[in-house]
Parts: structure tokens; C-alpha cells; sequence
């Protein structure tokens, strides 16, 4: 046998030192922008993009149909992408927020500041909206929270694109065009499951008014510059043209967080804290 | 009617376009056998695919790095990618991803054995990507140049993703090398328990794979079983000795007469018993992936519904206006999807 061709795909592969995904950009902060409140609005942004891609992450092998696996991986894939940037960038805008709120981190840890924050922060240090916490449940559910997650974020995020910090501000622009997609594609599923079958709509409904109770406390934590306004024209919009109303249910009023984000922690985390001085 | 004489000109000229190295297409004549080969084989490696999505998938939720993770989440994401535009390429020949994919469900048709056995710990992730996308690089590469065009075609994507699904597993295992020492233990462990399967990927001796002949004069196959196994051993014994790992092969040692290394035979045995459906993880495998298809059902219904309704003009009175804005009129179109008849 003499096939060439065969022996390039082996490749030995060296293992690069794991490198900040901020490497090389200038972090400083810019002068008149609040370093402490820049680190806090980026650890909660970033909270929420990373606990809703593990979310997405748990439809893998699970979804409806191939292209469904694909397209939520896609969405998982991005916004895990921008929590890296924004945990980097909370970091990296506030050195002592790593000490504060992962005092449990073990001496001589080689985690970079994002998986310090990730895989060694209790949940009670966790800013993200209890909206992205909660289970998955059926793939109505799945749409109905990524329709409104998006459209919420993507409000606050084209604001973003014109904050003082440079960093952010890349990181929003990036983060824009992701979100577009994801709420096109969440939106078609939201009108195709509300106008496919009687099921389909029963679904639809039940999932969105299990999560309405928590949709006040997303659109607070994103109402930047008048974002919540736009938001929620765009959610009539969408509810309209599926014929669904808003559910009449009362803001939920509880913990700061639920224990659906103590279990995603806790299965999240196991590995890494089971190796505490492990390098991956 | 084809007539005795016609279709032994079809055959001659399909014989012909295979002598020559050059491609069948889906439109040309081929021999009944030569199709039902081949619809085997790629609805073989396409379930293969999909099948394989759950052994890694279930660390996508620990990996212990967001690197990590979104590393994993890239590479199951490919598979489902590979699986659809194989089951594209059988669909060439006639066959339907709902027939293939019912087929799977109730264990008419199989997948590679080296997905019924569990992954037990993060090693596992290098581990798969190394001797297992490095054994099915090399079965794969020599595919790129089968018989069949829409096969060959799929392939050449496949191999470059799967070359790069090896080096991300190879990079893993040497990042955790340079670990501790639990870390390192992990992963001798895990090429351990992986090392043997990964021989068995090749199939079983070509004294026992009957098919192997056929498949070979009719340009689906490049390369016997034994042939492509020795060549995954060459490979892969330097980069054991670069990891710092030891095959768990007593038998195994150069041979500088051959010019290849010699080493021992797989429980071919344990072969038999996992392809016949009695893997460690055969059971959960397929139940997964029924329940994921059940639970499934009432999406694709729902889309069917809503696709059907759109063709034939149904009017719901909510159809965008024109005030409404391009959200809406982006919403209201209709989702470019393949349902076929699964429901």
C-alpha cells in the first residue's frame, strides 16, 4: 500500500498553552468608565450566553430531527463563544473579581479567569437570569425561551455596540449578527409550532407560560437605553403573527436563583473540580 | 424490457467505468448487488455517525474547560453533519433517510461497533479522538476514491473533519500527559480499554469477511480489513511512544523482516457478540436514539402541517403585513427543511 494521500490527515499535534481568548487585545480600561460596574455587566451577559449554551449543549443527540441537532449546536456553539469573550473581558476589567467571588479556587490553579469563573464559582456568585436557568423541557419550550432570550438580547446588544469600553463594544458587534440568526430561526419555529398542529400549539403555549413568570426579570437585566421598549415590540410582533397572546401570569417573585442551576452547576463543574490542578 | 444482450452491454460498461478507476453516478446502470452494497454500507457509517454523537455527547455537559467545550460541541456537531450528507449519498440510490433511519431503530440495519462500548471518564474524549477517528481516517481516506461518485464525494468532507476530530484528541491526551499524575493515569486507562476496540474497527480477518472480495472488484473497497489494521498499527505506535502511553500489547514489536509491526489479535469473539447487537451499551444506544426520535414525532408533524398548509395557499388572516415589519415577513417563511415521510 502506498497512499499518501493517507498519511497526511496524521498529524502529531502539539498542545498549545491554553491562552486567554483576550490575548493580545488591549485590556485596559478606558478612562471614565466605572472598571467594577464594566466587569459586573459583563459577568452577568456572560453568565447568561454560557448557562443557556449548556443548556442548548443538552439537546445534542436529542433533537427532533438532524438538522435540529445541528442548528441548536450552531446557537450553543455561539453563544458559548461570547461568554468566553465576556467572562475574559470581567476579568480582565476587574482583577480583583476572580479572588471575590471564587475564593475556593485552589492554590496554584493554572484555570484561566473564564473557567476559574465557570468551573469554580458557587452558585450564589452566578449573575445570570433565572430565565436561561430552568430546565430544558420539550423542544416548544427550547423555542419559545430561545425567541424571547434573543430578542431580548439582542436589543440590549445593539446598544452595546456603542459602549465606551472597545471591548465591549467588539465583543457586541460580533455578538449582533449571532443573535440576529438566532432569533430568525427561533422565530420561524415559534410560528411553525403555533400554526402546525393542535399539539404542536398546546405545547407552544404551555412552554411560554412556564417561562413568563421569569421574562420580567430578563427584560430588566437588558433594558439598557431604552432596549426593553424595542424589545417588546418586536415579541408582539412575533406573537402576533403566531396568533398567541401574552400569558397573564403574575412576575415571579422568589430566590435569586433556582435549584435547576444548582443541579447544571454541580454537573457542570465535576470534572473540573474533581482535578482541581488538572490542565485540559 | 431489457433484453439478455442489452444488459449484458450495461454491465460490460459498468464494468468498464469501474476498470478504469472512473466514477459511477446515480443515474448510470449498476448491477443490483453492487447498489444494495452500497446502500448497506453508507447507511452503515451514516447511523455510525449519529450513533456515535452520544458516547462523546455525554461529556458535553463536564467538559472541564469552556475550551473544552466548545471544542466537544464542534466536533458532535460535525457528526450530525457527516450523518446527513451520507444518508444524502444513499438517498442517490433510492432509499429514503426515514426507510434507513426506521431500519436502525429496529436493528435491521447496524453501526460500528466501537459505539456500544461506554466512555467512562474525559480521557475518553481523547481517546476516541485519537484511535478511534485515526482508525476510521484510515479505513475512510481509501474511500475517498470508491466507485461511487456521491459516495467518494461525502468522504473527501468527511476525512478532513475527522483529520482535524484527530488531532483535537491527540492534543487532549498530550495536555493531560503534561498533568498530573491522575491525569496521566486517565489516560493510560482509557487507551487500555480503547486499544482493542480500536483493532476491531477494521473488521474482522480477511479470511473471515466474505464480502471483502466482491467489494473490492467492484471499486468500493481499496483495501482488505488485515491490510488497513497493520497500517493504523505503523501509525499509530509512534505516536503512543510521543504521548507517553503503552498499547496494551505484549505481542507488539517491530518486525524488520516485514517492515511493519507485529502484534496480537482482538477478541474477534467479542467482535461477533457487540456487531450482533450484545455491546456493553448496545441496548442504550439504540433506546436513546428511539426516544430522542419518539419524542421528536409531534415536531416534525407540527412542520409538515405548517409546510403542507403554506403550499397549498391556506389563508390564517395573519399572514405579514405590510406594516409589520422584517422580523415578521423573516418569521413568516417557511423553514427550509427535508421532512420526507417519517411521521
Amino acid at each position: 500500500m502506498s497512499e499518501t494521500s493517507a498519511e497526511t490527515p496524521w498529524a502529531f499535534g502539539a498542545a498549545p498553552d491554553p491562552e486567554d481568548v483576550l490575548a493580545g487585545v488591549d485590556t485596559r480600561v478606558p478612562e471614565g468608565v466605572d472598571a467594577t460596574g464594566l466587569a459586573e455587566l459583563c459577568l452577568a451577559l456572560g453568565d447568561d450566553a454560557l448557562v443557556l449554551a449548556h443548556r442548548l449543549s443538552e439537546w445534542c443527540s436529542n433533537a427532533p430531527d438532524l438538522e435540529d441537532d445541528i442548528a441548536l449546536a450552531n446557537v450553543a456553539l455561539d453563544l458559548l463563544g461570547q461568554a468566553r469573550l465576556l467572562l475574559a473581558r470581567a476579568a480582565a476589567a476587574d482583577p480583583g473579581l476572580v479572588g471575590r467571588l471564587v475564593p475556593g479556587l485552589p492554590a496554584g490553579s493554572p484555570a484561566l479567569p473564564e473557567d476559574a469563573l465557570a468551573f469554580f464559582r458557587d452558585p450564589d456568585a452566578w449573575h445570570c437570569a433565572r430565565f436561561v436557568e430552568v430546565e430544558n423541557g420539550d423542544f416548544a419550550h427550547t423555542i419559545a425561551r430561545l425567541a424571547v432570550f434573543a430578542t431580548v438580547r439582542l436589543a440590549a446588544f445593539q446598544r452595546l455596540v456603542e459602549h465606551p469600553d472597545p471591548v465591549l463594544a467588539a465583543v457586541a458587534a460580533k455578538a449582533v449578527k449571532e443573535l440576529a440568526y438566532h432569533r430568525d430561526h427561533a422565530g420561524r419555529w415559534f410560528l411553525v409550532l403555533a400554526q402546525g398542529t393542535e399539539e404542536s400549539r398546546r405545547r407552544l403555549l404551555e412552554g411560554l407560560r412556564a417561562l413568563w413568570p421569569l421574562h420580567d426579570e430578563l427584560a430588566r437585566a437588558y433594558d439598557l437605553d431604552g432596549a426593553r421598549a424595542e424589545a417588546e415590540v418586536v415579541l408582539d410582533q412575533l406573537l402576533a403573527v403566531s396568533t398567541v397572546e401574552r400569558p397573564a401570569v403574575a412576575p415571579y417573585d422568589g430566590p435569586r436563583h433556582t435549584d435547576d442551576l444548582t443541579r447544571l452547576l454541580a454537573e457542570m463543574q465535576s470534572v473540573a473540580r474533581a482535578h482541581p490542578l488538572g490542565v485540559w | 424490457m431489457t433484453t439478455t444482450q442489452e444488459l449484458q452491454e450495461l454491465q460490460e460498461g459498468f464494468d468498464a467505468v469501474v476498470a478504469r478507476g472512473d466514477r459511477i453516478e446515480p443515474r448510470d446502470w449498476m448491477p443490483e448487488g453492487y447498489r444494495r452494497t452500497l446502500v448497506r454500507q453508507i447507511a452503515q457509517h451514516a447511523h455510525s455517525e449519529i450513533i456515535g454523537m452520544q458516547p462523546e455527547g455525554a461529556w458535553l455537559t463536564r467538559a472541564p474547560s469552556l475550551r473544552r467545550k466548545a471544542i466537544l460541541l464542534a466536533k458532535v456537531q460535525d457528526e450530525a453533519g457527516h450523518g446527513l450528507y451520507l444518508y444524502s449519498a444513499a438517498e442517490t440510490l433510492g432509499v429514503s433517510r426515514a426507510e434507513l433511519t426506521r431500519m436502525l431503530l429496529d436493528g435491521r440495519q447496524k453501526y460500528s461497533s466501537i459505539f456500544s462500548y461506554p466512555t467512562l471518564g474525559y480521557a475518553d474524549v481523547g481517546t476516541i479522538g485519537w484511535l478511534v477517528d485515526g482508525a476510521a481516517i484510515c479505513n475512510q481516506v481509501p474511500l475517498c476514491r470508491t466507485s461511487y461518485g456521491p459516495y467518494g464525494r461525502a468522504m473527501v468532507r468527511v476525512c478532513k473533519e475527522e483529520s482535524f476530530h484527530q488531532r483535537q484528541g491527540f492534543e487532549l491526551l498530550l495536555t493531560m500527559m503534561s498533568g498530573t499524575d491522575e491525569q496521566q493515569a486517565m489516560v493510560q486507562e482509557s487507551v487500555d480499554r480503547f486499544w482493542w476496540p480500536a483493532l476491531m474497527m477494521f473488521g474482522p480477518p480477511d479470511a473471515d469477511s466474505p464480502n471483502t472480495a466482491r467489494s473490492m472488484a467492484w471499486g468500493i473497497k481499496r483495501h482488505t480489513n488485515d491490510e488497513l489494521r497493520q497500517r493504523f498499527v505503523d501509525m499509530t505506535v509512534p505516536q503512543a511512544e510521543a504521548l507517553g502511553v503503552t498499547l496494551p500489547d505484549p505481542e507488539l514489536r517491530w518486525n524488520a523482516e516485514r517492515g511493519h509491526h507485529d502484534f496480537g489479535q482482538p477478541d474477534w469473539d467479542e467482535l461477533a457478540r457487540v456487531v450482533s447487537g450484545g455491546g456493553p451499551c448496545s441496548a442504550e444506544r439504540i433506546a436513546h436514539r428511539r426516544r430522542a426520535h419518539d419524542d421528536g414525532a409531534w415536531v416534525r408533524e407540527a412542520a409538515t402541517a405548517y409546510a403542507a398548509r403554506q403550499a397549498s395557499g391556506f389563508e390564517t388572516g395573519l399572514r405579514p403585513s405590510s406594516t409589520t415589519g422584517t422580523v415578521v415577513e423573516e418569521v413568516a417563511q417557511q423553514p427550509s427543511r427535508n421532512h420526507g415521510a417519517e411521521a
